[in-house]
């Protein structure tokens, strides 16, 4: 012990005031700086948020004076707004339901030994490295309406069945939600053949031994054992729901805000029209909508881990 | 093998060629309509061969976004290595020195990590104006350092979280002090990590476009993705060098997602916290 104290003086400089010579205190130290900047570039900054959507600034100048209620009852009687919820939820559905389904299935199909495993699994995930900005480019010229996928479609035969994709005046976020999960059911994906692969083989041989086939085998076994995998593509898609901006902000906000999101409402109000107090609003409602999704998700994970 | 096991066999390869040909049509589209000049451009062709090869497209978008190229690059190396490196401190501490409470922060760093990035964008504008570094290349630099502090301390958590403590403790009475086991066992060990974590940030920063448009909308300041941006909002689309310029702008990425799939993967999984 008192060797091991005078060789740890040598090797710092004795010039280091006392209070620094602890190891566990130049720990703390050097932590400190990432600490502070997340306090204050993340948490500082959602509480200023909040605030900014109960104060008067609705101009270019700032003008931090209380307002009340006056931001987010504008924006609760904002028939924009009620168009960005119906968007959300169908944008939500249409993503989430496309990501994990056909995550899920690839990961399946992927797993059976499949001859050419890495190129399809390359090509699946490849749009996952490109900006969410090149697929909404990309896409954007396939699904115009009076051409694109559709002349695919009348080639196909079904000369009649036009679909005004983003341009549809309703369902034009489902649309868009093909765009999303392009990018991003190849990340579900990957996720969900790490978990098949994680299950050990004697687990499959003994369903097999026991009678179970395939259906049985994943209704029984793999679902069950890929739950964690499941609320993770959730909870990932699901922010990414609320989050969405880059595809509205390419392909525009469609024949009555059918394809508006709440990203892209907030980005418009405050840094187009200089209402920050309605734009932190619509802010302070997208972290108050994820926090529900990710804080259970991240304290499974996190007990997990303990253990 | 009996015949419908053969069918079966052939259905799984014809839904994975499906759904291969779904993935690849957006960038054979790109690459189709980049290499036509734009007079032979009408969406009623999308599908036909280019009449000849000819890369002009290419050079014009080029010629219009090369500025943007590099000003992506000078943004996306500072920030990824910035970030990684931080990471890798605080990794390092949050595994092997943690504190009281240091749990909790890195719970609260991971949480904030998942939160929309709307919900600081404002008092980020009002900062970055007071510190005279909105609009500025430097601005986006720090922003995306301090907004990868999350992930990148993550990764490296529960990396160094995997090394032995003996081979700390071992070093401790060897009368290593905090950087000493830091230079002489955590680093050394590091350097796959570092891959998976520069790469991840390299192809996350040089893919942001939120924060770049609300710092950087200036045209001849801005990154990449707000290059494309700016070419889809011109009057008459101009598809060819709409998609020349989507497409030049995913090369880096594509190439390293090519070349270093793995340490994406890696990335993907340690960071949606399922590895």
């Amino acid at each position: 012990m008192h060797s091991d104290l005078s060789a740890r003086a040598k090797s710092l400089p004795a010039l280091l005031p006392k209070w620094l010579r602890d190891d566990r205190k130049i720990a703390i130290l050097v932590l400190a700086p990432s600490i502070i900047a997340v306090a204050v570039f993340i948490y500082i900054f959602m509480g200023w948020t909040l605030y900014i959507s109960v104060s008067n600034w609705d101009r270019p100048a700032l003008d931090l004076s209380f307002a009340g209620l006056k931001n987010w009852k504008r924006l609760v009687n904002d028939p924009r707004f009620h168009i960005d919820l119906r968007n959300l939820v169908l944008f939500a559905v249409g993503y989430m339901s496309q990501c994990i389904v056909i995550g899920f299935l690839l990961a399946a199909l992927l797993n059976e030994r499949i001859r050419g495993e890495v190129f399809f699994r390359t090509v699946f995930l490849m749009p996952f490295a490109v900006s969410a900005v090149v697929s909404g480019t990309a896409w954007r010229w396939l699904q115009v309406p009076s051409a694109g996928i559709n002349l695919l479609i009348a080639n196909m035969g079904f000369e009649n069945f036009r679909p005004l994709w983003y341009m549809h005046p309703k369902l034009g976020m489902l649309a868009i939600t093909i765009m999303g999960a392009w990018q991003f059911s190849g990340f579900v994906m990957a996720l969900y053949l790490a978990g098949l692969r994680a299950i050990p083989d004697e687990l499959r041989e003994a369903a097999v031994i026991d009678g179970a086939g395939t259906i049985a085998l994943y209704r029984h076994v793999f679902i069950p054992m890929l739950r964690p995998v499941t609320f993770t593509a959730i909870v990932l898609t699901g922010a990414g729901s609320i989050g969405n901006f880059e595809i509205p902000s390419i392909i525009g906000t469609g024949p009555g805000f059918a394809t508006d999101t709440l990203g892209f409402y907030m980005f418009e109000q405050t840094f187009r029209s200089s209402r920050y107090g309605l734009g932190a609003a619509v802010a302070t409602f997208m972290l108050v909508l994820s926090i529900p999704l990710v804080l259970p998700y991240l304290i499974s994970v996190l007990r997990e881990e303990r253990e | 093998m009996s015949w419908h096991r053969l069918l079966a066999g052939s259905t799984k390869y014809a839904v994975l060629i499906a759904f291969a040909a779904f993935y690849l049509v957006p960038f054979y589209v790109m690459i189709l309509t980049g290499l036509k000049p734009l007079e032979d451009i009408s969406s009623f062709e999308i599908w036909n061969m280019p009449k000849s090869l000819d890369f002009g497209s290419f050079r014009e978008a080029w010629n219009q976004m090369d500025t943007n190229f590099w000003n992506s690059v000078r943004i996306t190396i500072p920030g990824a290595i910035v970030s990684t490196f931080l990471g890798s401190l605080n990794g390092y501490v949050f595994a092997k020195w943690g504190f009281r409470g240091s749990n909790w922060i890195l719970f609260l760093f991971v949480f904030g990590m998942f939160l929309p990035g709307q919900g600081i964008l404002i008092p980020l504008v009002w900062v970055l104006q007071f510190m005279g570094l909105y609009g500025k290349v430097n601005g986006l630099i720090m922003a995306y350092c301090i907004f990868g502090i999350p992930i990148t301390s993550l990764l490296f958590y529960r990396y160094y979280a995997s090394v032995p403590d003996e081979l700390v403790d071992a070093s401790k009475i060897d009368g290593c002090g905090f950087f000493g086991i830091y230079r002489r066992i955590i680093l050394p060990l590091s350097g796959p990590t570092f891959a998976v974590v520069g790469v991840w940030q390299c192809t996350r920063i040089w893919n942001e476009y939120l924060m770049a448009l609300v710092v950087l909308g200036n045209p001849a300041r801005a990154p990449v993705t707000v290059a494309i941006k700016n070419f889809s909002s011109m009057g008459v689309i101009p598809w060819n060098l709409q998609m020349a310029a989507a497409l030049i702008a995913s090369v880096p990425t594509i190439a390293v997602y090519l070349l270093l799939g793995k340490l994406f993967m890696r990335g993907l999984l340690e960071g949606s916290l399922s590895g």
